[in-house]
């Protein structure tokens, strides 16, 4: 069982690692693009805890970065495949939004992602390894069809699939309003699939609820559909944010770190603080002293 | 004939059969393939009954077996995904384009995706412009996968076999007519009066020759659905005018591999392409290309294409008939060959 302090840990230094890499697009050290996770760590960190790497598998989205560190632990593989660097986890190959590393899978087209944790699910289930496939989702793939294709398979086969939507109340730039009819949560109930809601960026609450979804599936082998209502602080990508700076504040008051944080004693919290940055100076330096990925000599 | 010779329905169902038998990695999935019903096609007869933990009869959700069926590759298994008509391969593309395809090479090598999508292809049956398309040369545009086109002249069951034990995916095309018609294989190097060439690797190329590989007037390379047509042509020719044509039927679309038509090329100096598919951008186009810069000297005259015409397949026989290439075509685009004469 994980405790405060390692939650706090996970996502203050997820956090840390998508401002460096934001920084280091504007030193123009990284090229191509990235979706950054920031304001969202807690949705991570509090389902991830529950997965064993080892066993359970993950198919994440085009903002993969906080699933990637959670599940992993690479931040040197992920860092490295960011920046096009040799020793990237995908060699420079897959870059941002196409990772794989063991059990861990992501992929940038939305909805894509959600019948492959499907089929997976199903191949788990048939080796009879007891794994639950995890798939996350946003609000915007849910403009996807195929989302509600697979939910209708994987609640008509019942296959171990934890559907995580995360809803961020943006899809790139428009918001939820303008994209969703209905609710969300009724999207998975009315295919028969056990759901549960939350509106909360308390890393405490995210886990004790994912707890029980995985526990769930792992019991009946039947999908769990878990909605986190959440926020981004940052851009879709890099600089692509219209939206009103008094929501973005409003939002921050709320920001997974603080609330967490506050529970912490103040040394305990800048000891955590302190290690994270340590530990993302030693990766960013490396990582920059890498090689570059270069083609294959033909 | 001293082979007994079977439909190609039901060598296709055998080897499935076969497979199923043989290893319990494969898994498969398609609309109304329980028994009793077996499929539209009847191609998966009796595998309901025989496998029942890997038969799945699935909703109508192309677009998400093609990603489940990946799902499945991607975790070790071998997964068969029946695909009612070739016309609904448009619902799965996303997958094949963004996923099955890519995974292995973007993902550096760290995974397989083993998967067997079969469907049929073709008219001539009436169906009309949403069940007729002959839609390979859609695929031959994807890098990371192969296209294999059974005809029924190959052998069939070794096709589908390799096809399964393929490491990477695999689009499995067969054809609608074919079903019903016997898979012809070479009997003591023949089939009918024409001598016949394979070539090796487990999808092989077939070479036609009325001439037993003598000189010749020209080559049509086809596949699938068109060789029968391309070998009345010929046939027709031979008989009619004397004009002695090679024939390569293509098992393996992609990666295109042309050896067979080279060699065929070398012997005659003249090339004709023969597909149901539209004309534009297509098999014929991509060969065109190739054989002109792989094989310019032994040219005599510009590479000719038979296709469908570039529109819609209508339903009415006379109308589909006038649109799909047809014994006639063939025979007037070797004609049409400079150098090719009565």
């Amino acid at each position: 069982m994980a405790t405060l302090q390692t939650f706090y840990e996970r996502m203050f230094f997820i956090r840390r690692f998508e401002e460096s890499l934001l920084d280091l697009f504007s030193l123009g050290k990284l090229v191509g693009t990235t979706h950054t996770y920031i304001g969202q760590e807690a949705n991570a960190v509090g389902v991830i805890e529950h997965l064993d790497p080892d066993r359970d598998v993950i198919f994440s989205n085009h903002r993969c970065h906080g699933h990637y560190l959670a599940f992993t632990d690479d931040a040197f593989g992920l860092l490295c495949e960011v920046m096009g660097k040799a020793p990237g986890v995908c060699g420079g190959k897959g870059g941002s939004q196409h990772l794989c590393k063991g059990n861990f899978y992501s992929n940038g087209v939305l909805g894509s992602i959600v019948p492959v944790a499907t089929g997976i699910a199903l191949a788990e289930k048939k080796k009879g390894t007891g794994a639950v496939s995890t798939v996350f989702l946003g609000d915007g793939t849910l403009g996807e069809g195929v989302t509600y294709e697979s939910l209708n398979i994987a609640s008509l086969w019942q296959l171990p699939v934890l559907f995580v939507v995360e809803n961020n109340h943006y899809a790139q730039s428009t918001p939820v309003e303008l994209e969703l009819a209905g609710s969300i949560a009724a999207r998975g109930a009315a295919f028969g699939v056990e759901t549960a809601e939350l509106d909360t960026t308390d890393v405490d609450m995210i886990h004790e609820a994912a707890g029980q979804a995985i526990s769930r599936i792992r019991e009946t082998s039947a999908p769990y559909f878990l909605v986190l209502n959440t926020y981004r602080f940052s851009p879709h990508s890099k600089s692509d944010d219209q939206r009103d700076p008094a929501e973005i504040e409003e939002r921050r008051t709320r920001d997974p770190l603080l609330v967490a944080g506050a529970r912490l004693a103040d040394d305990e919290r800048s000891a955590i603080e302190a290690r994270c940055e340590e530990r993302l100076a030693e990766t960013v330096e490396a990582a920059d002293a890498a090689p570059a990925a270069q083609p294959e000599a033909a | 004939m001293s082979v007994p010779q079977k439909r190609c329905v039901q060598v296709l169902n055998e080897a499935l059969h076969e497979i199923f038998a043989s290893r319990a990695d494969v898994y498969l999935f398609g609309e109304d393939i329980l028994d009793p019903y077996g499929g539209a096609f009847k191609v998966t007869q009796g595998l309901s009954d025989g496998y029942p933990d890997r038969v799945f009869t699935t909703p109508i959700s192309e677009a998400s077996l093609f990603g489940v069926a990946a799902g499945m590759a991607l975790r070790g298994q071998r997964p068969i995904l029946e695909v009612m008509f070739g016309d609904f391969i448009a619902l799965g593309f996303d997958q094949v384009v963004n996923g099955i395809s890519k995974f292995r090479e973007m993902y550096d090598d760290q995974v397989m995706v083993p998967l067997v999508v079969r469907t049929p292809m073709g008219g001539r049956r009436g169906y009309g412009p949403t069940h007729s398309q002959s839609l390979e040369k859609l695929l031959l545009g994807i890098p990371n996968i192969c296209v294999v086109a059974a005809s029924e002249c190959h052998d069939l069951r070794a096709l589908l076999t390799h096809a399964v034990e393929d490491d990477g995916p695999v689009f499995f095309i067969e054809n609608k007519l074919m079903y019903g018609r016997v898979n012809r294989r070479p009997d003591d190097g023949h089939i009918g009066e024409l001598a016949v060439r394979e070539s090796s690797g487990p999808y092989p190329a077939l070479t036609f020759s009325g001439t037993n590989f003598a000189e010749a007037s020209a080559t049509v390379v086809t596949y699938g659905g068109m060789v029968p047509v391309v070998l009345d042509a010929v046939t027709g020719l031979i008989l009619e005018h004397e004009i002695f044509c090679e024939v390569v039927a293509l098992s393996q679309l992609l990666p295109m591999g042309l050896d067979a038509v080279y060699e065929s090329v070398g012997r005659t100096g003249a090339l004709v392409t023969a597909e149901e598919g539209t004309l534009t951008g297509g098999f014929g186009a991509e060969i065109a290309a190739r054989v002109q810069a792989a094989a310019w000297s032994d040219l005599r005259a510009p590479v000719q294409r038979v296709a469908a015409r570039d529109g819609i397949i209508p339903s009415a026989r006379p109308l589909e008939d006038a649109m799909l290439p047809s014994v006639h075509d063939v025979v007037e685009a070797i004609a049409a060959l400079e150098g090719v004469r009565q």
